[in-house]
C-alpha cells in the first residue's frame, strides 16, 4: 500500500528530476541543479511551482532557463507549471556540486575556486588551468563572454581559458 | 512623444526604490553606450557585463517600487513611461561617458559607494531590499575591483593617462555629494531600520578613494561645494537626451514586448 506522503515525494521527485535536467543555456555541460540555481519544488493543489535564484541581477540565461523548466515539466506531465524567482538567499558559487565542478573543468572552463568569502579589495587568486593543470596563469579580464565567467591565460601551455568567477 | 506619462504615487518607501533604482538604469544604460566602441575587447565586455548587473538590479527595484505602491505600474512602466523630472538618479549616473577616464571615474566614484551602501542594507528590516542588497553587494564588490585597477593603470600609467584621468575627478567630483544626502522622508526610513543613512558611510567611501588614487598618483579635490537636483528631478540637460534613447520603443510602439 502507498501511503499519499510517498505519493506525493514520489511525485516532488519526478517534478525535480525533470527541472533538474534543465540545462544553462551558456554552458550546457551544466545542469541547474549542478549550478545550484534550483532551491526548490512544491505543489500547490495540481500544480506545481519551482523556486530558482538567479546568478547574477542581469544574467540573460534566466529568462531562458525558466521558460526550458516550463516545458520540461510539462513533457513530464505537469500542468501549468510554474517557476518563481527567489532572491534570498544570494546565489553562491559555494553552491555548486563536486560533479558540477568536475564537468566545468572537462569542459575547458576552470571551476570557482573553493570560498567565496573573500573581501579584500585586491585579492590574490590562484587559478588552475584546466586543460594542462599548470598554476602559472593570469588574469586577462575580470570579465569574459558572460557575467559568470572571467578571462584568464596559461603561460605554461599558452592557452587563453575561461574561469567561472568566484561569487 | 505618443504615450502619456504614468504617475506614480511617491510614498517615502516609493520614491526611495525609485532613485536607488534610476541610479542603477542610468548608469546601466552609459554604460551599454560603450557596447561596441570601448577601447578593447575585454572592457567592451567588462562595461556591458556591469551594465547588466546594474540593469538587473534596477528591475528588481522597480519591481519593489511597483508591489509598495499597490497601484497598475510595474517596472517597464517605470523605466519607459515616466518623463525627465520624474526621474530620481544621481546627477553623477547621468554624466556623459566623454573619454575611457571619465567613465571609470565615474564607475569608480559609484561603486565604491554601491559596495558599502547595499552591504550595509543587507540589515534592512524589509525583506525584499535585504535581499536585493545581498545580491547587489556582492556585484559591486567586483565592479569596484574593476574600475579600482583601472584608476591606478590609468593614474599610474602615461602622462596622457594621468592627465585625463585628473581632469575627470576633478570634473565629476561635485557630483559626488549627493549621495550621501537625505531628505526628511528618507530620514524617517532610517529611523525605521528600513534603510541605511548613507551619510554614515561617507568616511569609508572617502578611505576607500584616499587608498586608491594615492597609489595611482592622482589627488582628490578639496573642493566642499557640491551640486545637487537629481534626487528631487532637477537633472542636467544630459539625462533627456538619455531618456529618448532608452524610451523611444515604448513611446513609438506603446506596450511593445519581446
Amino acid at each position: 500500500m502507498v501511503t499519499v506522503l510517498e505519493r506525493d515525494n514520489a511525485l516532488r521527485q519526478r517534478a525535480w528530476d525533470a527541472a533538474a535536467n534543465v540545462v544553462d543555456p551558456e554552458i550546457p555541460v551544466l545542469s541547474i541543479a549542478d549550478l545550484g540555481v534550483l532551491r526548490d519544488v512544491v505543489f500547490d493543489g495540481d500544480h506545481v511551482e519551482v523556486a530558482i535564484t538567479p546568478t547574477y541581477s542581469g544574467c540573460p540565461a534566466m529568462n531562458m532557463i525558466a521558460l526550458e523548466i516550463e516545458i520540461a515539466l510539462e513533457r513530464a506531465g505537469f500542468h501549468q507549471p510554474k517557476v518563481r524567482t527567489v532572491l534570498s538567499p544570494a546565489w553562491t558559487t559555494d553552491w555548486m556540486s563536486e560533479e558540477g565542478r568536475r564537468k566545468l573543468r572537462a569542459y575547458g572552463i576552470a571551476p570557482p575556486q573553493a570560498s567565496s568569502s573573500r573581501r579584500a579589495l585586491f585579492g590574490e587568486q590562484a587559478v588552475v588551468c584546466p586543460q594542462c593543470g599548470s598554476d602559472k596563469t593570469e588574469l586577462l579580464s575580470e570579465f569574459g563572454s558572460t557575467s559568470c565567467k572571467a578571462l584568464w591565460r596559461c603561460k605554461a601551455c599558452r592557452e587563453p581559458f575561461d574561469y567561472f568567477k568566484c561569487h | 512623444m505618443a504615450v502619456a506619462n504614468i504617475q506614480v504615487s511617491e510614498t517615502p518607501l516609493v520614491l526611495y526604490a525609485l532613485r536607488r533604482a534610476d541610479d542603477a538604469l542610468i548608469l546601466g544604460h552609459r554604460l551599454s553606450e560603450w557596447c561596441g566602441h570601448a577601447p578593447m575587447l575585454e572592457e567592451d565586455m567588462a562595461l556591458s557585463n556591469i551594465a547588466l548587473d546594474l540593469i538587473g538590479q534596477a528591475r528588481e527595484l522597480y519591481s519593489f517600487a511597483a508591489t509598495v505602491e499597490g497601484r497598475d505600474n510595474d517596472e517597464d512602466k517605470l523605466a519607459y513611461l515616466r518623463d525627465v523630472r520624474q526621474y530620481r538618479n544621481l546627477l553623477l549616473v547621468e554624466q556623459p561617458n566623454g573619454d575611457f577616464a571619465q567613465t571609470l571615474v565615474r564607475q569608480f566614484f559609484y561603486s565604491a559607494f554601491a559596495d558599502l551602501y547595499w552591504r550595509a542594507m543587507m540589515n534592512s528590516r524589509d525583506a525584499t531590499l535585504a535581499a536585493i542588497a545581498a545580491k547587489s553587494e556582492k556585484e559591486s564588490a567586483y565592479h569596484l575591483r574593476h574600475a579600482s585597477e583601472w584608476i591606478i593603470r590609468l593614474g599610474d600609467g602615461t602622462g596622457e593617462s594621468h592627465a585625463r584621468a585628473q581632469t575627470a575627478i576633478d570634473h565629476l567630483w561635485a557630483f559626488t555629494g549627493e549621495m550621501f544626502a537625505v531628505d526628511d522622508g528618507e530620514r524617517a526610513l532610517i529611523h525605521a531600520g528600513i534603510v541605511v543613512d548613507p551619510g554614515s558611510l561617507r568616511g569609508r567611501w572617502l578611505t576607500t578613494l584616499s587608498d586608491v588614487t594615492r597609489e595611482a598618483t592622482l589627488t582628490l579635490p578639496q573642493n566642499e561645494w557640491m551640486q545637487q537636483g537629481g534626487r528631487s528631478g532637477r537633472h542636467s540637460e544630459h539625462l533627456g537626451h538619455l531618456l529618448s534613447e532608452l524610451q523611444s520603443m515604448q513611446r513609438t510602439f506603446p506596450g511593445l514586448t519581446w
